[in-house]
């Protein structure tokens, strides 16, 4: 046997070692947290096991989508700190894609005055950690006047420190959710059909104003008119739709900061397109607008979306945050949880796996885009 | 381009150009232009009135801030609380140290800024002289100084603290899972994608949340350890999965002829490693390793949820209770001010040193 040969059997044997020993390390480590786990909730006198979902919780929390009450079991409360941890991801990810695109835009404006009021935004709300400005603009929100003295805008939108009213269709929440839902899947059916940028966000509009009018007309109750307007009524207001402070502050919080974090990849983006291409534009004789979204952003999504889907992550793992001022995302309802009936471990399992779930979903949902936007020639 | 249009360059000309070109080229263009700067300057107005010229710098006692005598910013409560912002509960009469620890801190991340100091040695031994130097004067018994444990600890201290701690123990972690991910051992890789991909799609606080209630129960105790090295440990996690992507876009760099030759002059997998392959690496991970420093500076603002006595809970306190309640304002302005000094400056200095490489490498 030649020298070489030796040499390469033990690597290989080193090779089998190491792995045999990491491995083993593992299981130890798992087998001595379970053993551990199992010896240190007996001593508690707690028993291990998803049984607890079914009792009832008895206790209160800020906000649900859907009807709450304080008997239900926790395997519903933690459904509804689901659905609100969803709620208030998707409408942070729409907002923020939106400003992001708009402030990213006007990063790359050649206008001065319009450039640096986009840097100047995004300069102060990026360098501020999110959960400060938060607590901060709650603390806003909380110290605003009562009902009774609320900031109004022509009569039909008010501001209190009980939250933001506004007029709305009267339906139910549920069905509102439902109609949220719909225009979603329009969208995405857009996206799928490649429908260009300008026509299909008329026909996205368009379509969910008609879908929300018809339903609105349909599930209005008796006697009721279609849309219903906030109106002070004693100390509260009454009709139209509450948007709760918490609600209100979670959302302009993550989207003043999200938006400046996306419109720095939109910036990116953007930067990347080769300044010949704008130039045949302006020889074609298009406008600015024509420019922009037929050669800029069509050209920019490809590396706008990978970057821009990290975001869309991020901002649906911001909504932990809501536990700082209160409002009852999932990671608010599991910690209350935990403190009220001790299943610790069952808890985290159950809050580990839904975001595993979520932004698995938004991972998949990114690279679906990204192959969507791909350019036919590439 | 706008250089050759014009005859003789002075200055004064080129601006004009300039202005010409990309304030007033269009009558819809000018309007903008002047509206916009209008409703800047408006907004930069009002906050330098608000925060400048009707403030109250300084009062015997709340009155005389008079809320709602249409007076600006009341900065007295910031001179009066400020130590109870920067120090938090740290004893008043050893609140010297807590200063001194910081400025450790800070010196240490100012000279890391430096070229000169960018080789490994000395970096890492500049990182561990400065979180010597903070732990020693923080908790004191060492040195024959009063001892005040880490319960003590709070206020803007505590936040250098835990980034600098995190940021010392999360590199090499990084910096290994980076390399097991690289492994040609099937297992050493699993382990560290699986690691690397879980701890990246859960939310930081649940991380650190796991840590502070989960290994309490699944540990036993003589291995659990203080909750703040707990969440010290699971933060450094977290920068780790992080930060051994940031590297392993830099190893993606390094063409694998550089590993070949390696093998060819006979050097070892860990000579090749040290010596050829990771200086490169770090070269081209830099701005992005900076970019992750500074996220997890602004992350560290999150350890207020699990309980600890950072500078926005000692914020929180300086208003919360009593007299000063009404300025919560200027307090998280104040707070607000330094983590936008600190998390301004590293950012630009990370773009500066992205442009400086850009340059380098054409």
């Amino acid at each position: 046997m030649s020298k070489a040969d030796e040499l390469r059997r033990k690597a290989k044997r080193r090779k089998i070692l190491i792995q045999a020993g990491l491995i083993g390390l593992s299981v130890l480590v798992i087998v001595g947290a379970v053993t551990t786990a199992r010896t240190n909730l007996e001593a508690q006198g707690l028993t291990s096991g998803f049984g607890f979902l079914d009792r009832s919780t008895g206790w209160d929390y800020s906000f649900s989508l859907v009807p709450k009450d304080i008997m239900d079991p926790y395997a519903r409360t933690l459904f509804v700190g689901f659905l609100n941890t969803l709620f208030v991801g998707f409408i942070a990810i729409f907002l923020t894609t939106l400003f992001g695109f708009i402030i990213g835009t006007a990063r790359d404006a050649s206008n001065i005055a319009i450039k640096s009021a986009a840097t100047v935004y995004v300069q102060i709300f990026r360098n501020i950690p999110l959960i400060l400005q938060l607590v901060f603009l709650y603390a806003v929100l909380i110290n605003l006047p009562g009902p009774r003295q609320a900031m109004s805008m022509g009569d039909t939108v008010f501001l209190s420190n009980r939250g933001l009213m506004l007029p709305g269709l009267s339906v139910t929440p549920g069905v509102a959710v439902g109609l949220l839902l719909a225009s979603f899947a329009l969208g995405v059916f857009l996206i799928w059909r490649k429908m260009p940028l300008f026509r299909g966000l008329v026909v996205w509009l368009g379509g969910s104003i008609l879908m929300c009018l018809v339903t609105a007309f349909a599930m209005r109750p008796e006697g009721a008119s279609l849309v219903s307007v906030p109106a002070l009524q004693g100390l509260r207001f009454r009709g139209g739709i509450t948007i709760p402070i918490e609600l209100f502050g979670m959302i302009i919080a993550i989207t003043l900061y999200g938006s400046a974090y996306i419109a720095e990849v939109v910036r990116g983006g953007l930067a990347q397109v080769p300044k010949g291409l704008t130039e045949a534009g302006q020889a074609l004789g298009l406008t600015t607008g024509q420019i922009w979204s037929r050669i800029k952003i069509p050209m920019a999504l490809r590396s706008i979306i990978p970057p821009l889907g990290n975001q869309w992550i991020f901002m649906m793992k911001a909504t932990t945050i809501g536990v700082a001022i209160g409002f009852s995302d999932l990671f608010y309802i599991v910690s209350i949880s935990i403190t009220q009936s001790g299943q610790t471990l069952e808890l985290i399992a159950i809050l580990a796996g839904a975001f595993l779930l979520v932004n698995g979903g938004l991972a998949v949902f990114t690279n679906w885009l990204n192959a969507r936007m791909k350019l036919k020639a590439h | 381009m706008t250089d050759l249009s014009v005859t003789s360059p002075s200055r004064f000309r080129a601006i004009s150009e300039t202005l010409k070109k990309r304030a007033f080229s269009s009558p819809t263009d000018s309007v903008l232009t002047i509206l916009v700067f209008c409703v800047l300057a408006w907004l930069a107005w009002a906050l330098f009135d608000w925060a400048v010229l009707r403030a109250i710098w300084s009062a015997e006692n709340v009155d005389q801030c008079g809320k709602g005598t249409g007076a600006g910013a009341c900065w007295a409560v910031i001179d009066a609380r400020h130590r109870l912002i920067l120090f938090g509960l740290y004893p008043f009469d050893q609140h010297w140290r807590s200063t001194l620890a910081a400025v450790a801190i800070i010196a240490t991340v100012v000279i890391s800024c430096v070229p000169l100091m960018w080789t490994a040695k000395r970096i890492v031994t500049l990182w561990v002289v400065g979180f010597a130097a903070y732990y020693l004067l923080m908790e004191g018994s060492l040195l024959g100084l009063q001892q005040v444990t880490t319960d003590g600890w709070g206020g803007l201290s505590l936040t250098l603290f835990l980034f600098s701690s995190v940021v010392l123990l999360g590199m090499p972690m990084g910096l290994g899972l980076a390399l097991m991910r690289r492994s040609e051992m099937p297992f050493v890789r699993g382990f560290s994608v699986i690691l690397i991909d879980f701890v990246r799609s859960l939310p930081l606080l649940v991380t650190l949340f796991t840590a502070a209630v989960v290994i309490p129960i699944i540990l036993p105790s003589w291995l659990e350890g203080d909750k703040i090295w707990r969440v010290i440990i699971a933060f450094a996690l977290f920068f780790a999965c992080y930060q051994a992507e940031v590297f392993r876009g830099g190893f993606q760099a390094i063409p694998k002829g550089q590993f070949e030759a390696g093998q060819a002059l006979g050097l070892t997998y860990w000579q090749t490693l040290g010596r050829i392959v990771l200086p490169q690496v770090f070269r081209h991970a830099l701005p992005s390793t900076i970019n992750m420093v500074v996220i997890t500076f602004k992350e560290t603002a999150l350890v207020i949820i699990i309980g600890f006595f950072d500078i926005m809970a000692s914020a929180k306190a300086a208003f919360g209770t009593g007299e000063w309640a009404p300025y919560y304002l200027e307090v998280y302005v104040f707070v607000a001010l330094i983590y936008w000094l600190f998390i301004f400056s590293l950012g630009q200095y990370g773009e500066y040193l992205k442009g400086r490489m850009a340059i380098s490498e054409r």
